[in-house]
């Protein structure tokens, strides 16, 4: 059959083209476009060059989010990605509970980001909160909007509640994958249950641990519903994530020029923390192979 | 080592089986000897892997017992019975080096460093892995995979016996050959019992001192190649057995001759009346051309020469018969009839074979 050359084709792709536009070039434009430039209205614009992303990258508030932020990331994946395991070894393999399982471990994951963290602010009132109430009625002085140490308890609790599902049912779906001739060959071999989850279930879950480990970086690194909930990045800035920081920023102080900087570059800092995660472990993979 | 019993065996994967259908293996009563090579031969789902995991303790029977020597050992785990398992496709620890791999087994044990390192040395040199000992398993080609599988179930001196599943399934021809050769040499060197199961009967046939021959959940015949060969118990040995397979042909038998389609063939021993469905069964190595009015009229097919020999494709009643010619003898045109040798002819009754009042020149069993 002959290929009928006809230019007039690339039109077909011209929708894809606007949608992707309006979508995405044209806002992260404006963005670029507000990181360079000063206003004072009237849509009046000055040329600032790099002034914001100095003003930024010096700026001490900043530098302390950027840590509590790579705390927050750290402590989640640290407590989220070994429980997540856990909790899927000890899921049923097969038959009527693990789908009870499976839907019960899911239906965290259905709930909105906004309603987990009012879940969580109630929950942890002492008012009418069963979790404060019942921290009170223990004797413990519980008061997450006034210690810091209460609000990252109750903003890591909630957040691991939220998402270890995700890392046990991708584990899970990691553990299922396991042909069963490995665990009978384990045990011809005598291999003790620690070390059959060393040698076989581990190499074999690092696939879909690395795509876990992956979205919870991403995904708590760019927190921001559930904390702006439950304590609105308080007491002081003890819970002010990034994102936190960066909407008050640009919405509570109207900053558009270093807010813009700054979103541009926590998008770069995210994008290259994944690529160099990504690279590191898929290396490491082919390494291992050679 | 030890000597294997399977006394009054029978397994179902049903909770309550009812009938003798629901049973994937029916009973079985055996005794496998101490340092045997035992084939499992059978076609796929004829119960034998689930035969192997009775043995290894993967399965624990829904009836009767195993005994290793005079060690019931039905409710034992595989650790306890000490048995060395190689699987259908490759099992290696992908994380692991070639090396640790091969020793995984000792070290579990607790075995001394010294000696794991010089058993690992000789199994790498058996596998021709040598080379390879400290690269990772990750990576390697399937049948390298496999060959540290099989070394792994050969690296433990001490096992009661080491069980095979179709462990050459995924390994080139000419590699099957030379590591079919090593296991052989291995056996005849540690004197392992070695149960190998497998739906090849060439594999069967060289590996084993004793095959096992299983059809639908029953163990239809025991015995060495040569007794498989001669006096298959059961029509599916005669024809699983041999390439090609037993001729088989529907007869009435009433003394000394059968009685085919209207035609009269004689026997090698005279047999009593017999009840249900006769049919005699000839290999076609002692199926013969022949002239006049001797033997059985046919219709020719084809001729197909595989070498060695050549083989002769033809039709009676509408059913084949198949004989096996020397080579080059030439097929004058005009044939259309073959003959049996009497001696050589087997008859069975529903299946099973029937021993003749009087014996022939080969060696007769007891029909079943």
């Amino acid at each position: 059959m002959d290929k009928i050359q006809n230019n007039k084709a690339w039109f077909l792709v011209l929708p894809v083209l606007v949608l992707v536009a309006f979508s995405a070039v044209i806002p992260l434009m404006t963005v670029v476009n507000y990181s360079v430039q000063d206003t004072f209205g009237n849509n009046v614009f000055f040329w600032e060059g790099l002034t914001w992303f100095q003003d930024v990258l010096t700026s001490r508030q900043v530098h302390s989010a950027l840590g509590r932020q790579l705390m927050f990331s750290g402590i989640i994946l640290a407590i989220q990605i070994p429980l997540g395991i856990l909790i899927a070894l000890c899921m049923p393999k097969r038959g009527v509970w693990a789908s009870v399982c499976l839907v019960l471990m899911a239906l965290p994951l259905l709930i909105p980001w906004n309603v987990v963290g009012t879940i969580w602010q109630i929950l942890g009132r002492t008012d009418i909160g069963a979790l404060g109430y019942t921290l009170n009625s223990l004797g413990i002085n519980w008061n997450y909007s006034r210690n810091p140490v209460h609000a990252w308890i109750i903003v890591v609790t909630m957040d691991v509640w939220h998402w270890t599902s995700l890392v046990a049912l991708l584990a899970y779906a990691g553990l299922q994958s396991i042909p069963q001739a490995y665990y009978q060959a384990a045990k011809i071999d005598q291999a003790s249950r620690w070390k059959v989850f060393r040698y076989i279930e581990l190499p074999k879950m690092q696939g879909v641990l690395l795509i876990a480990i992956l979205l919870r970086f991403m995904d708590s690194f760019m927190i921001y519903t559930e904390p702006f909930v439950v304590t609105g990045g308080g007491p002081g800035t003890a819970t002010s994530f990034l994102s936190i920081d960066l909407v008050k920023m640009a919405l509570g102080q109207f900053d558009l020029g270093p807010a813009a900087a700054f979103s541009i570059m926590y998008f770069l800092v995210i994008l290259l923390v994944s690529w160099v995660f990504y690279t590191v472990m898929t290396n490491l993979d082919k390494a291992e192979g050679r | 080592m030890a000597q294997i019993t399977l006394d009054n065996l029978a397994h179902s994967y049903l909770p309550n089986p009812r009938g003798e259908e629901d049973y994937a293996l029916k009973q079985l009563d055996h005794v496998w000897g101490d340092g045997e090579a035992y084939a499992l031969l059978g076609a796929s789902g004829c119960g034998k892997s689930t035969l192997l995991n009775i043995i290894s303790g993967l399965l624990v029977p829904s009836r009767g017992r195993i005994l290793f020597g005079d060690r019931d050992v039905t409710r034992e785990d595989t650790v306890a019975r000490n048995i060395a398992q190689v699987f259908q496709f490759p099992v290696v620890y992908d994380t692991m080096s070639v090396g640790d791999n091969l020793a995984f087994p000792l070290r579990n044990r607790g075995m001394d460093p010294a000696y794991i390192a010089a058993r690992v040395q000789k199994i790498a040199s058996m596998i021709g892995m040598e080379e390879m000992l400290k690269r990772k398993a990750r990576g390697l080609t399937a049948d390298a995979k496999q060959k540290i599988s099989l070394g792994r179930g050969m690296v433990r001196e001490d096992v009661n016996a080491i069980l095979f599943d179709e462990p050459l399934t995924v390994i080139d021809p000419h590699m099957k050959w030379e590591l079919r050769t090593q296991l052989k040499a291995l056996h005849n060197e540690f004197g392992h019992t070695m149960i190998y199961v497998t739906h090849d009967q060439t594999e069967a046939l060289t590996f084993a001192d004793k095959v096992v021959v299983m059809h639908d959940g029953r163990v239809v015949q025991l015995g060495t190649p040569e007794e498989l060969f001669d006096t298959p118990e059961h029509t599916f040995v005669g024809y699983f057995i041999g390439s090609p397979g037993m001729n088989l042909i529907e007869a009435e038998v009433s003394g000394n001759t059968a009685h085919c389609a209207g035609h009269a063939i004689p026997l090698g021993g005279s047999y009593k009346p017999l009840k249900g469905r006769v049919q005699i069964g000839i290999r076609p190595e002692f199926v013969a051309l022949a002239s006049g009015d001797e033997g059985l009229p046919v219709t020719i097919r084809r001729v197909e020469d595989v070498g060695r020999h050549q083989i002769l494709r033809a039709e009676f009643a509408g059913k084949p018969v198949n004989a096996i010619l020397p080579e080059g003898m030439s097929v004058p045109a005009d044939s259309n009839r073959l003959k049996f040798r009497p001696e050589r002819i087997s008859v069975y009754v529903d299946d099973w074979r029937v021993t003749p009042l009087h014996a022939v020149s080969n060696p007769q069993r007891e029909a079943v």
